[in-house]
């Protein structure tokens, strides 16, 4: 009985933020030793575009649309940013790199309309139809950037510089560990993140979308059109996920290169992790984020050396399929997701 | 999904949709799409040599086909088919290396080998499935990758080939499934033993799932799982069945892969045919025969698109375009199935309309 509470509380809002902020005490008490300050920043590079990725995911799934597609959707705006910059950089120099980033977001949103005709309209099998979105955009991403950049790689010359946050970088402990050295696309990253949780819960807006995929024919009773509903969730999906895709580019990649290597699917993991739910899904990818950091660089740290890499490598991946193990008996999924109307 | 229509014509449509797409595509850089289509096919099929890279192409996409069929006849999507690949291929691969054996009974450890490690592979996402309910498809993703890295430091470290780092060493050509009287009839190439496996697991599997009890369960619990479990189907067992199944298979798809078709083991690459086979799957409409087909076909668009690069300014990308408009097109088969319905509603009409009375018209015209 009292496994179940623990369980509850461990699962609910103030256990999921409890834990956050263990997290983030043990971090700030582990700063004192350099490794933590020196992984940081790199665990935040990888976590933001998983994180805005993840959200797009919340909004389709919410709305009531699986998205297997995020992965490609991602990939297309990788793609599209890297094009736009490749051609803009020259002329418009830094301010070639907000532009990037809106093509990305344009070019996912476009995108996802394939997937939103097909599952909404068409009543498609979602997962199928997400796949052909995968692939469909991994094959014809490559074939545009051999005939347009000449080669299947596009690379770009500038990236987004980190920057100190003034006043804020100068907190002792806190500061130096958050408000130093950081991207200003990580900065809208969480913008975008704290406007979806308002949007999705806070406004009847919100509330709206969440119930078209959690009972689609009450929404419809009560007047609300959930094609469009739908629609806006699929687009948000593709927008945000080609934000991520285009965040990787100006961040830590610095070239297309044909694939996101699976960072869609880690985003879908994390949404299922941080059961449907914005604070979750934050935590989720900062897990996965760090995680990935730390198998980075657990070659070059003596005191991770002994550990054979393969197990960090694998970790997220068999951690995430321990928590849908654990999550299984209370699944917070919307209940008419993957369901058409 | 239930088609209403004839499953070979919503097969047909996709595809002569799909290379319009492709078509379509090659015409948008300013490419002449007849030529372009001429070298893919003349790519695949030109030469014996070229007919038997076609056909080895075929074998693994035909075995993963075979695989996501299988799954899919229970209700499960297996996107994992490309780990269970390369885990299926590692097994085999070892037994090439080290396993010395007169050839007849060789033959029969390196498949038990390959089907051990793919259906080990997949019965892990099967069981979590129904123990756990964990949804197979990010199971299966998970253990691709899992897979993945597994290869990526398995390799290097115990495979290590002479002089790259980033592929298995590779095996003797006696201890591959090649065949000396297959490579002098296809005139060298790839051609390989795979096909009579692909061929035995074509006729295997359209036996068990049409003329076996658990054939019979497993397309029941497909179906409707409820509806199964209150006729007195054990749902949980057969999931798990169905994933080791499949597993198995794509297994068997590493091993012609790694093994026939090529030599060696490549570390830092999911397999693409592992996700290829999905066409496969669709475009057979889940039917052994039917993925005996369209393996065919997918195979000669991808044995052919190097040709194709070479002669035109078409990147061999196409191919890959072409079958995921086709994946896509078929997902979407409602459109489909309700324009062959209207043509063949139509038709009625007409043949009514000359023989019979209005009033029969009118009846039809309301179904």
């Amino acid at each position: 009985m009292s496994d179940l509470r623990a369980k509850r509380f461990f699962t609910s809002r103030w256990g999921i933020l409890l834990l956050v902020a263990i997290g983030l005490i043990l971090l700030a008490i582990l700063a004192s030793i350099s490794l933590v300050g020196r992984i940081l920043p790199y665990a935040i590079a990888y976590t933001i575009p998983l994180l805005v990725t993840a959200l797009g995911g919340l909004y389709s799934e919410r709305s009531g649309v699986t998205n297997l597609g995020l992965e490609g959707l991602m990939l297309v705006g990788y793609f599209a940013s890297a094009l736009t910059i490749r051609m803009t950089e020259q002329t418009l120099l830094e301010n070639a790199l907000p532009l990037g980033l809106l093509a990305g977001v344009v070019a996912g949103a476009l995108f996802s309309m394939l997937h939103a005709f097909a599952s909404i309209n068409l009543k498609a099998d979602q997962v199928i139809s997400g796949t052909a979105i995968n692939m469909l955009a991994s094959a014809l991403t490559v074939y545009l950037a051999r005939t347009i950049a000449g080669s299947g790689n596009v690379r770009i010359m500038l990236g987004i510089v980190r920057k100190n946050i003034p006043v804020l970088s100068d907190i002792p402990g806190i500061g130096t560990l958050f408000f130093t050295q950081s991207y200003w696309s990580t900065w809208v990253a969480l913008a975008v993140w704290g406007a979806s949780w308002f949007l999705l819960y806070k406004t009847s807006f919100g509330l709206r979308l969440r119930a078209c995929g959690e009972h689609p024919s009450a929404v419809a009773s009560a007047g609300v059109n959930v094609y469009r509903m739908r629609y806006f969730g699929v687009g948000m999906s593709g927008a945000l996920a080609g934000l991520g895709g285009s965040i990787i580019l100006v961040t830590y990649s610095g070239e297309f290169n044909g694939t996101v290597a699976g960072l869609g699917f880690l985003s879908i993991a994390a949404l299922i992790f941080g059961q449907w739910k914005p604070l979750g899904i934050l935590g989720a990818t900062f897990f996965f984020g760090t995680a990935t950091t730390i198998a980075n660089v657990s070659q070059v740290i003596p005191q991770l050396g002994v550990i054979p890499p393969v197990l960090f490598k694998v970790f997220p991946y068999v951690v995430t399929l321990l928590a849908l193990v654990a999550f299984s008996k209370r699944s917070a999924a919307p209940k008419a997701v993957g369901e058409p109307f | 999904m239930k088609f209403k229509s004839n499953a070979f014509l919503i097969a047909l449509s996709a595809v002569i949709l799909g290379l319009i797409a492709g078509g379509v595509l090659m015409m948008a850089i300013g490419s002449n799409p007849f030529e372009g289509f001429f070298y893919l096919f003349r790519g695949g099929l030109m030469n014996m040599e070229r007919i038997g890279n076609t056909i080895a192409t075929a074998i693994t996409l035909m075995l993963v086909g075979l695989s996501v069929a299988f799954a899919f006849k229970t209700g499960l999507f297996n996107i994992g088919a490309a780990g269970q690949m390369l885990i299926g291929g590692l097994c085999a691969t070892l037994v090439a290396h080290y396993v010395f054996l007169p050839r007849p009974l060789y033959l029969i450890v390196i498949i038990a080998a390959a089907f051990l490690g793919g259906a080990l592979w997949g019965v892990i996402p099967g069981l979590l499935k129904a123990k756990f309910n964990v949804h197979e498809v990010v199971a299966t993703i998970m253990m691709n990758w899992i897979a993945y890295w597994s290869i990526y430091y398995f390799v290097p470290a115990y495979l290590k080939g002479p002089s790259l780092e980033t592929e298995s060493k590779s095996i003797a050509i006696e201890q591959t499934l090649r065949s000396p009287w297959l490579t002098k009839l296809f005139d060298g190439g790839y051609m390989n033993l795979g096909i009579f496996v692909a061929i035995a697991a074509v006729l295997v599997v359209k036996f068990v799932l049409d003329k076996t009890t658990l054939g019979f369960e497993l397309k029941a619990v497909g179906s409707n799982r409820f509806c199964a479990e209150y006729a007195g189907i054990r749902v949980n067992r057969n999931v798990i069945i169905s994933m080791m199944i499949a597993g198995g298979l794509a297994g068997l798809a590493g091993m012609t892969y790694y093994t026939g078709y090529s030599r060696n083991i490549q570390i830092g690459v999911l397999p693409s045919m592992g996700f290829d086979g999905i066409a496969v799957a669709l475009l057979g409409a889940s039917n052994p025969i039917g993925v005996f087909f369209s393996g065919l076909f997918f195979g000669m668009l991808q044995s052919g698109k190097g040709f194709m690069n070479a002669m035109t300014e078409v990147p061999p990308e196409i191919a890959d375009t072409i079958i995921a408009t086709i994946i896509y097109f078929t997902a979407t088969s409602v459109l489909f199935s309700k324009f062959w319905d209207k043509v063949g509603r139509r038709r009625k009409e007409r043949e009514q309309s000359r023989t019979g009375t209005a009033g029969e018209v009118k009846e039809a015209k309301h179904e």
